[in-house]
């Protein structure tokens, strides 16, 4: 019983730790920018492809800085050249614009690298298990892609709390024509914010590539999850989506590792159930549920707290 | 005015022009409707499906198609769902085929069966013929079979059969863990491995038996660590896709070293999974044939389609499938479903992998050999390795066609 609490605690930190990275990204896109990128995903995807192709030629350690750059770069000609466009036009097109993006990307990956998974290594070097907890390995890599989401999170929350930078690119959204008569160039900014945001995706799809597993649907699969880590969080709060990603990985993993049902709580007191329709939601666990959790999460923190745990209400 | 007329006409004429030339074309050859996932999680496991299929349209083309008509593979996307398919098969059977194919997905094929009896019974003369190739849920030729349904993969009850029979002469078994897909064919996986384990291993426990969604989970190292804590040594599972390559990455991960009992192992990111932990010889698979069995024509096919395509053969049956169409299109002379079912009804057939299958009238299932094979380290013998792991399929059991046959509780109504 212990070695299954460490062991789901363990997971659920190493997998909540992942939807930051992801995550991180879009809460500094939305907080600075007001954009709410449905495309996000799909940056992440275009990482991991990019980290794939970049680590055959050139192996995994300069893949991890040269895809990203790469899917920054994207990003930024995307806000430049797209989303500015579309911005006159208000929210509503913007969020179109991002939604038709993400179904582009997933198209143009599987014409480029196919449908079906690609076979994307863990460096030799991370390549052994870190330590050992009651029998149970934990890989080098894994603990590595915990450290990058710390470092990761600690240097954005730096560099927005504490630099000159953080506040320029934060007073340029809510006012861009005093920002710009101080002789910064604000569509710079917010092309470089963009930018930036979608690297840290792309971070996060190197890194998650060789550890889960990386084909053109991966995008779709952990899309929908990221906007309620960002929900639950707080729109535009780092702080919030940090302890909504380990909230959720949490969540999932220890639900998971439950067996219980309806049938096994209240079993005895109705055991003629058992034959009618409602067997099937009397003796569904909490295991089979597990993937749901997350969106039962979600509901809940909209009825009773809408502005999720650490966002602040909308004036 | 008269110009912007014109210019609808026109319109309107190169957009009608596209039906009429699939309208014309339908004349000149024999359509199969491919109906499977080409896009979302099912997606690698689709596009191989249909890459094989197209091989073996080309094979059929180049000795002349099926009574000299060419042989034409329709891909459509069903999205691994149900109501997807049935528009799909609505589109197709519009568009002239009147054979569609389909595999992944038995709650998919439970909904194309129905569609297409029913289409059968309002559209006499217009009928469309059913060619299940790989969803094998048992009761698609039990209580839900159809005369317009056939299957050539052996079911999951024959499979877990074949496994079971497999597992009742390892004594090493002793704690049996069982995770699923929580859908129709993975319920009745888990309840027949209950079952059968039950009857011939009374000996061997249970320790765990879950369910989890189908193709929706993004790390299974949560399950692993549950496998783990119960002490099994052994995992059956009916996973396939990614929800199989997933898992075992996670339990190589964790290094997790069970044996594992699987129906679908050979499946596209399975192997190099299987290689990844290092499980040699530690994973069984139960199935129809595999690259390394021991017959020439079977590897012959091998090499050709390794050679035009880069995976292995993943659905022997695809070709038992196809090769049977053809004959007994020939046999009855006609290109009519309704004609062309009964030929197929009772023939026997010589399969790729060797030995003698039925396609038993009773409930339109395939009867064929059946072989328990492992996945580790090649032999001299063992010619073909997989996803270039190195490593390839070994078979360790081989069940003959007669051994294989399990009693049905079809009641056809025919035509």
């Amino acid at each position: 019983m212990l070695e299954l609490i460490v062991i789901s605690t363990l997971n659920g930190i190493l997998f909540g730790m992942l939807l930051f990275l992801m995550a991180s990204g879009l809460t500094v896109i939305f907080s600075m920018l007001g954009v709410l990128n449905f495309a996000h995903a799909s940056f992440y995807m275009l990482g991991a492809f990019f980290g794939f192709q970049i680590s055959k030629w050139f192996g995994f350690w300069p893949a991890l800085i040269i895809a990203p750059l790469l899917a920054g770069a994207l990003g930024a000609m995307v806000e430049r050249y797209g989303l500015r466009q579309v911005h006159k036009y208000g929210h509503v097109p913007e969020l179109l614009f991002t939604f038709g993006l993400a179904f582009a990307i997933e198209e143009i990956v599987s014409i480029v690298w196919g449908k079906s998974p690609v076979d994307f290594r863990v460096p030799a070097l991370l390549d052994f298990p870190a330590f050992t907890l009651f029998s149970t390995n934990y890989p080098a890599f894994k603990i590595f892609m915990l450290v990058i989401s710390i470092v990761i999170f600690a240097g954005l929350l730096i560099t927005l709390k504490k630099t000159r930078i953080g506040l320029i690119v934060q007073a340029a959204l809510t006012h861009p024509h005093m920002v710009g008569h101080l002789g910064h160039n604000v569509g710079r900014i917010f092309m470089l914010v963009f930018g930036v945001g979608t690297a840290l995706a792309a971070v996060a799809g190197v890194i998650a590539g060789p550890a889960l597993v990386t084909q053109s649907n991966m995008a779709g699969l952990l899309g929908p999850i990221l906007f309620v880590v960002v929900v639950v969080g707080g729109l535009g709060s780092l702080p919030g989506a940090f302890i909504a990603s380990l909230l959720i990985g949490l969540v999932q993993t220890f639900a998971v590792s439950m067996n219980g049902s309806l049938a096994g709580l209240f079993g005895p007191l109705s055991p003629d159930l058992a034959a009618t329709w409602l067997s099937d939601i009397w003796n569904v666990t909490i295991a089979q549920i597990a993937p749901i959790m997350p969106y039962v999460l979600l509901v809940l923190i909209l009825m009773f707290r809408p502005m999720g745990l650490l966002g602040t209400r909308e004036t | 005015m008269h110009k912007r007329h014109l210019i609808k006409l026109a319109l309107g004429a190169s957009l009608a022009l596209p039906f009429f030339g699939t309208a014309a074309m339908a004349q000149e050859t024999v359509k199969l409707g491919y109906i499977d996932p080409l896009s979302g999680g099912g997606a690698s496991v689709g596009e191989v499906g249909l890459k094989t299929f197209q091989f073996l349209a080309d094979e059929l083309n180049a000795k002349g198609g099926i009574l000299g008509k060419k042989v034409e593979i329709v891909p459509l996307d069903n999205k691994t769902n149900p109501q997807e398919s049935l528009i799909q098969a609505q589109k197709a059977i519009d568009s002239g085929v009147r054979y569609i194919t389909q595999g992944n997905g038995s709650a998919v094929a439970g909904a194309l069966s129905d569609f297409v009896t029913k289409f059968n019974e309002r559209n006499p003369g217009k009928e469309v013929l059913f060619y299940n190739y790989a969803a094998v849920d048992p009761v698609l030729t039990n209580e839900k079979c159809s005369f317009w349904h056939f299957r050539w993969d052996a079911n999951s009850d024959i499979k877990m059969e074949a496994l079971t029979n497999y597992m009742k002469g390892t004594p090493a078994i002793k704690k049996v863990y069982l995770i699923n897909q929580d859908y129709s064919f993975g319920q009745s996986v888990r309840t027949q491995a209950r079952a059968m384990l039950k009857a011939k291993r009374a000996d061997v426990e249970v320790v765990g038996d879950e369910l989890h969604p189908l193709l929706k989970v993004t790390d299974f190292a949560p399950y692993i660590a549950k496998i783990k804590a119960s002490g099994a040594d052994s995992v059956i599972t009916g996973n396939w896709g990614q929800d199989f390559a997933l898992l075992l990455k996670a339990a190589a991960d964790a290094g997790l070293k069970v044996n594992w009992y699987t129906y679908y192992a050979g499946g596209t990111g399975g192997p190099t999974a299987i290689k990844q932990a290092g499980l040699d010889h530690q994973v069984f698979q139960v199935g129809e044939g595999i690259a390394n069995v021991d017959h020439k024509p079977a590897q012959d096919y091998e090499t050709a389609l390794r050679a035009k395509y880069d995976f292995s053969n993943f659905y022997p049956r695809a070709a038992n499938q196809m090769r049977m169409f053809a004959a007994a299109a020939e046999k009855a002379k006609s290109l009519d479903p309704v004609k062309v079912a009964g030929a197929l009804e009772g023939m026997t057939f010589q399969v790729l992998n060797g030995g003698e299958g039925v396609m038993r009238k009773d409930d339109h299932q395939f009867f064929q050999p059946i072989y328990i094979s492992s996945f580790g380290t090649r032999s001299d013998k063992e010619k073909f390795d997989e996803e270039k792991t190195g490593w390839g399929w070994r078979s360790v059991a081989k069940i003959d066609t007669k051994d294989t046959m399990l009693p049905t509780t079809c009641k056809m109504d025919r035509p």
